[in-house]
């Protein structure tokens, strides 16, 4: 009988910590499917944030670091300058890159970094149970945001994919989603772009996947779906941002 | 025969570093160490070597990191305020068990402080430096030659006991000029860095560099085992020096530049019929407990000299188990000590 349907290699071989319906599930098979087609596995190195995705040094086949809060991409700027025939990753939430880490992310975008970075933007802070992100829309109640955000006391989202489009040291800037399988599919290219862009040293590359967290939204997974297609893609409309190659690669 | 060469202490730790094999420095510019930086960029890409300012210390230290879990032997450097913008980088180095070479050379302090030379890092330094159970192996050269020398042992230090090796420097040893010796050393023999990340290339098992731990019981069973490290780098590294202590009634404890300027008030006191002695500790953790404790069942009174409200003198006390009196000889804020002064807290430790 055919297997249709196959753990990716790059996956280990262990069972995810993640709440039912997150789909941070979804997007680590994503990556690890991208490491498969393209052979990388055995010369990745992953830098694991501080998240609901700190354990992800234990879910990929590869070496793995795990990074201080919104530090990968410093620490993924180093193992990269030491060892440059390494595919490089970094996974990071919305509160590790764009609020504690933002330097961190603007410079190694800015430098052209030959890494991929892959942007899990669920809106809220997961692990610690539910506060304000960077990307937490605006009348998004969250446990810091008791009566919802508010643009006087706390300012707007920040739109990441659209802010490293502008910086020249950026090669390839996309966001996806994955609430549907033709979004799942597009996702799975943008990584898989992201990973063969560095393979080429093509640069600096993030992909931002729109994300769900029905735990901390109080939604559940179906409701959540729900959630993100109607409040977050608005706020977060899904394109290609920033193609430095595009002409070149010929799309 | 080896080639004399004039070059300025924070120079003669960058030259350190790159006989040491370090190919992979990442800094942020402050005053007064940025000379460190400077010969860097000129050096690193005429051998192959990786120069990078990055935007922040936070993100050099993190550079660091990451340069030494890919194996390889990477630096930073700053001075007082950038160091204390690293701590927690510190922290995840021990943490991770990771070798790396991190250089301060001091200014004054607290807050921005001043640029002239200071001392008043010592608690930072030898204290841990960040949050959790951790050291730093804590090295303070005293010349520009030693800045080289004690670079070099840092990197090997750093690789044999995966530890923080720290270059507690001054702005006076930073800037001063001295002919040294620049001519390779023999390379150590030290343990294969079987654990850094390279890539599995489908040959082994994934490594990984972490410092989380949610079980405590897992925690505590690696910090005893980081401790046990520590212990034998307190029996096998502990370094000092001493200057004419054998008949000493009074000693000096200073380390650094004060440790040059107490020598001057030691001889000066032994010409006023005084007989003073030096202990300079070399390494500043492990601290050089047992020398001063010996020496405590043979002295009157210790006097310390340092750059700083009073730091290092705890660490005295401590290890001569207040058996004899210890008086401080002081000065902060950037302002140095001279011999003179040295020589009056001498004399007073004498009549007492
Ligand atoms: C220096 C530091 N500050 C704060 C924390 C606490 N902390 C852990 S995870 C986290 C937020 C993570 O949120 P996000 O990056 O959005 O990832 P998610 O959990 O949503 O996937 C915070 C604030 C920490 N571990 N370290
Ligand atoms: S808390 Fe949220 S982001 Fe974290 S695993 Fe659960 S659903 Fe996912």
């Amino acid at each position: 009988m055919a297997i249709v349907f196959e753990k990716p290699k790059a996956l280990a071989d262990v069972t995810m910590h993640y709440c039912p319906g997150c789909t941070h599930g979804i997007i680590h098979r994503l990556v690890a499917e991208a490491m498969d087609e393209l052979d990388i596995t055995g010369m990745a190195i992953g830098v694991a944030p501080v998240g609901c995705a700190v354990f992800a040094y234990n879910y990929f086949n590869c070496d793995m670091a795990q990074a201080a809060h919104g530090r990968a991409p410093a620490v993924a700027t180093g193992i990269k300058r030491a060892n440059p025939d390494n595919i490089v990753f970094t996974y990071q939430g919305d509160g590790d890159l764009a609020a504690i880490g933002t330097a961190e992310t603007v410079h190694a975008a800015t430098r052209g970094e030959n890494i991929t970075v892959i942007f899990v933007n669920n809106a809220i802070y997961g692990m610690t149970g539910g506060q304000m992100a960077p990307t937490t829309l605006l009348g998004q109640v969250t446990q810091t945001t008791p009566y919802g955000r508010t643009e006087a006391a706390n300012g707007y989202p920040i739109r990441v994919a659209e802010m490293l489009a502008t910086l020249e040291g950026a090669a390839y800037v996309e966001r996806v989603t994955v609430d549907s399988v033709k979004n799942v599919r597009n996702a799975k290219k943008a990584i898989l772009k992201g990973f063969q862009y560095q393979v080429e040293g093509r640069g600096f590359s993030l992909i931002e996947v729109v994300s769900t967290c029905p735990t901390n939204w109080g939604l559940d997974p179906v409701e959540a779906l729900d959630w993100l297609r109607e409040k977050m893609l608005p706020v977060y409309p899904l394109g290609v941002y920033k193609d430095k190659f595009a002409q070149e690669v010929g799309k | 025969m080896s080639e004399k060469v004039l070059m300025k202490g924070n120079e003669a730790i960058a030259e350190g570093a790159l006989l040491a094999g370090c190919r992979h420095y990442f800094g942020y510019p402050i005053t007064p160490q940025t000379e460190i930086a400077a010969y860097m960029a000129k050096r690193m890409p005429k051998v192959d070597g990786v120069f990078l300012q990055a935007e922040s210390e936070v993100a050099s230290i993190n550079m660091v990191i990451g340069a030494s879990a890919a194996g390889k032997r990477a630096m930073t450097s700053s001075s007082s305020p950038g160091v204390a913008l690293k701590s927690e980088g510190l922290s995840y180095l021990a943490g991770c068990d990771l070798p790396a070479v991190v250089v301060n050379i001091q200014r004054g302090g607290p807050g921005l402080g001043g640029i002239q030379p200071s001392q008043a890092d010592y608690f930072h330094a030898t204290k841990g430096g960040a949050h959790g159970d951790f050291h730093m192996l804590v090295l303070a050269p005293n010349s520009v030659q030693e800045m080289l020398d004690y670079t070099y042992k840092a990197f090997d230090l750093a690789d044999q006991y995966r530890i923080t090796a720290m270059i507690l420097g001054d702005g006076i040893l930073g800037q001063m000029m001295e002919p040294i010796d620049i001519s390779p050393k023999e390379p150590a023999k030290l343990p294969p860095k079987d654990w850094a990340l390279t890539g599995t290339r489908g040959e082994r098992k994934p490594n990984i560099v972490n410092s989380l731990y949610l079980n405590p019981e897992d925690l505590e069973a690696l910090n005893f085992q980081r401790f046990e490290r520590y212990r034998q780098i307190e029996e096998k590294e502990t370094l000092h020096e001493t200057y004419r202590t054998e008949d000493a009634e009074i000693v000096v404890v200073a380390y650094g530049a004060a440790s040059r300027i107490a020598k001057n008030a030691i001889d000066l006191a032994r010409e006023g019929g005084v007989k003073a002695g030096l202990l300079r500790p070399i390494t500043l953790w492990p601290f050089p407990k047992k020398p001063l404790r010996e020496l405590a069942d043979k002295v009157k009174a210790f006097v310390v000299a340092e750059l700083s409200m009073g730091q290092m003198v705890e660490d005295v006390r401590l290890s001569t188990e207040s058996l004899r009196p210890v008086y401080l000889s002081a000065h902060t804020g950037g302002v140095v000590t001279t011999p003179e002064e040295i020589l009056e807290h001498i004399k007073q430790a004498a009549a007492n």
